[in-house]
């Protein structure tokens, strides 16, 4: 996967496409809005992680906007200094596809682009989900593993869905909160755990081999085989 | 005053032609000029009118009897000829009663031919010229109008009128306005003199409580007259502004200190424990382990700064943009399924009683934070076995929310600053936060034109949430 680095701190730059590349990604990094552009209009990302901030004169919405005008669809990443809330809205008004405060954890930020650069790839709309053999039907809203039907609440319908649909990918608790309950806060008590742990009883504890994993100072991850 | 105000002042004195005398500089000085200017200029007006229908109707009424006069005599001439006019000048004179009657018919010589002046005045010289002469009448020196007719022939008509008694009014009139003008002065100067003082004394209490301000004293306030007048209105409007400013001082203060005292424990922690790292740490895990645990405590330095910051951000109103109608039922529904799992794990029954319809206006997000936040504490602090219950009501402003818990609760001591950035009671000492949760609460009421009040349950601790729903607020 390619994705495009557009940072003026050194520091945070180098540490993200140093952390990108261990990952196995093919990484490009301007520190300035007017390269940025350049690359971001001469090549082809999966995904592009822009800072708000930028030097020069060309700042980071005005690349998202001027990407989003040449009907450039590529998935952006916003970085922003911790700020003002309404950046947020700003930033996805813009057409950003996801916003990211600093500071951040890396697993944050991979987490967030991998789901991304997935979603840049133009998934067609399904009405079923299946992972292993887990199965959930978005139509009859209807789940089962190995043919047994399972009992959700609708929220942890909605958990698993959105899990299902990140399979194979780290999916942070503030991921979940904001794809699951549209809450762009972190709330002090670690929620998100319990309600996982929650599904968890209802979708791995009946069966041998668990598919919902604790990727640790990240996440979770509904995987097939454990690794 | 600044030199910046001093300066500006200047420039403005520049624009002026001439520099103004010390005196008029003075806004009361100048409000009183054009006080005791508007009285002088209404009783000048008076006493032209008065004159007008005094002394100019006397005036009128002469012309128009020696108009009628001389429209009959030329009548008596066409018909009668010059022995015709001569008997009936002679008759109008003894038939006049009041005495005030002037005839002079001369002929072309300019010698009397009848009449009662003795000779024919010096300068009058125009026909149908109107003349005011003074004139010897019966010994007695007095002062007449007249009109000069030229007849055919080359005789000469002069009728006129005394107009002594006029002449008496108008010395009168003139006198008495002579008096009203210097009583008018009086009062204009008076009146002028109290106008300034309202004026000075009212400006004075202004800039004796702003340069007391600019001193360094905020508790000063506009002292009020109590009449409710314009000036009670300007002071109210400055005393309320100087409130605010005051109360944005106060919470620029409290941040600072609380900036100070709060953040450099966790600073200092963190600090600590790689300085230890670098210092002691032997192996490999063990840095790791450091460097991990540091990591954390610089993401709660992180998050207290977010909590700040967006409490900043709510206290100075800018997120209203955010605003709009909204189903405070369904966001109370999420808030609450969001920590049923964790009231469940620690056997707590969360529940929730609201009316299925429960409209609300304001920003969304915020009020799901501020909910959210009275929630955690409550479930936080709730004693396993017992119950947390939100309830939420439509009242006539609004909505209001309140989540009871049946905890410890907070002293009534420490009531009152559970809502101060940072403040955690004794019995928050333990659990995890940032003693900002309340605070944002607060702040996110008071956007919303309501109040968060605190309330002992008897047992356990009940926060009230008042939303105000006008778009107004």
């Amino acid at each position: 996967m390619r994705i495009l680095v557009v940072e003026d701190d050194k520091d945070v730059a180098g540490f993200v496409v140093r952390g990108l590349k261990e990952v196995g990604f093919v990484v490009d990094h301007a520190d300035n809005g007017r390269d940025g552009l350049f690359l971001a209009a001469s090549e082809s990302y999966d995904a592009i992680i822009l800072d708000r901030m930028l030097p020069g004169g060309i700042d980071g919405l005005r690349v998202l906007e001027t990407i989003r005008g040449q009907k450039n669809s590529v998935p952006v990443l916003i970085l922003s200094a911790l700020g003002e809330v309404d950046d947020r809205v700003k930033g996805l008004k813009a057409g950003g596809d996801d916003y990211l405060t600093k500071p951040f954890a890396f697993a944050e930020l991979l987490a967030r682009v991998e789901a991304l650069a997935r979603r840049g790839k133009g998934e067609s709309p399904v009405t079923k989900l299946v992972v292993d053999d887990l199965e959930l039907d978005l139509l009859s809203r209807q789940v089962k593993r190995a043919g047994q039907k399972i009992d959700l609440q609708p929220r942890e319908f909605r958990l698993l869905e959105f899990l299902m649909r990140h399979d194979g990918q780290v999916v942070t608790r503030t991921m979940l909160l904001e794809g699951v309950w549209d809450y762009h806060f972190d709330p002090q008590t670690n929620v998100i755990d319990v309600h996982v742990s929650r599904l968890r009883q209802k979708v791995d504890k009946p069966f041998p081999t668990p598919l919902i994993h604790t990727v640790r100072n990240a996440g979770y991850m509904l995987r097939a085989e454990p690794a | 005053m600044s030199v910046d105000q001093a300066t500006r002042h200047k420039t403005w004195l520049r624009y002026l032609p001439v520099r103004l005398p010390y005196a008029f500089r003075s806004t009361g000085v100048r409000f009183s000029a054009l006080f005791a200017a508007l009285l002088a200029a209404t009783a000048a007006v008076l006493a032209v009118f008065l004159w007008w229908s005094t002394a100019g109707l006397l005036d009128r009424q002469t012309e128009a009897a020696i108009h009628a006069d001389a429209l009959n005599l030329s009548e008596r001439w066409a018909s009668g000829g010059l022995p015709g006019l001569v008997l009936t000048i002679e008759d109008r004179l003894a038939q006049n009663v009041d005495d005030d009657a002037i005839y002079l018919l001369a002929d072309p010589s300019m010698r009397e031919v009848a009449g009662n002046l003795p000779q024919w005045p010096q300068g009058i010289t125009d026909n149908g010229g109107w003349y005011e002469l003074p004139i010897e009448r019966a010994g007695l020196s007095t002062l007449a109008r007249v009109e000069r007719f030229d007849l055919p022939g080359g005789y000469h008509l002069l009728i006129g009128r005394d107009v002594r008694v006029r002449a008496q009014l108008r010395g009168l009139l003139t006198e008495a306005l002579l008096w009203a003008g210097l009583l008018v002065a009086g009062m204009a100067s008076v009146g002028a003199l109290v106008v300034r003082g309202l004026f000075h004394s009212t400006i004075t209490k202004v800039a004796a409580t702003a340069s007391a301000i600019a001193g360094g004293n905020f508790a000063e306030r506009v002292p009020l007259s109590g009449r409710g007048d314009e000036f009670d209105q300007l002071s109210e409007t400055i005393n309320v502004m100087l409130d605010r400013i005051a109360r944005l001082m106060d919470g620029v203060r409290q941040v600072s200190n609380s900036i100070a005292h709060d953040l450099r424990t966790p600073i200092t922690r963190a600090r600590t424990r790689l300085e230890d790292a670098a210092l002691h740490a032997k192996t490999e895990p063990e840095l790791h382990a450091a460097i991990e645990r540091a990591i954390a405590d610089l993401d709660d330095i992180s998050a207290v700064f977010q909590a700040l910051l967006r409490i900043a951000e709510i206290e100075a109103g800018s997120r209203r943009s955010a605003f709009g109608q909204l189903d405070l039922r369904k966001l109370l529904d999420g808030v609450v399924e969001l920590y049923e799992a964790v009231a469940e794990e620690k056997s707590v029954a969360l529940t929730l009683d609201a009316p299925e319809l429960l409209p609300g206006y304001g920003d969304r997000e915020l009020i799901q934070q501020a909910v959210a936040n009275l929630v955690d504490n409550a479930v936080k602090f709730a004693p396993p076995g017992s119950a947390v219950r939100v309830v939420a009501e439509a009242t006539p402003t609004g909505a209001r929310i309140t989540v009871t818990d049946q905890g410890a609760g907070i002293p009534d001591a420490d009531r009152s600053r559970a809502t101060e950035r940072f403040f955690r009671g004794d019995a928050a000492r333990n659990t995890p936060g940032s003693g900002l949760g309340l605070s944002l609460v607060q702040a996110v009421a008071q956007l919303h034109g309501g109040s968060l009040t605190l309330e002992d349950a008897h047992p356990g601790f009940a926060a009230v949430l008042a939303l105000s729903s006008r778009e107004e607020a």
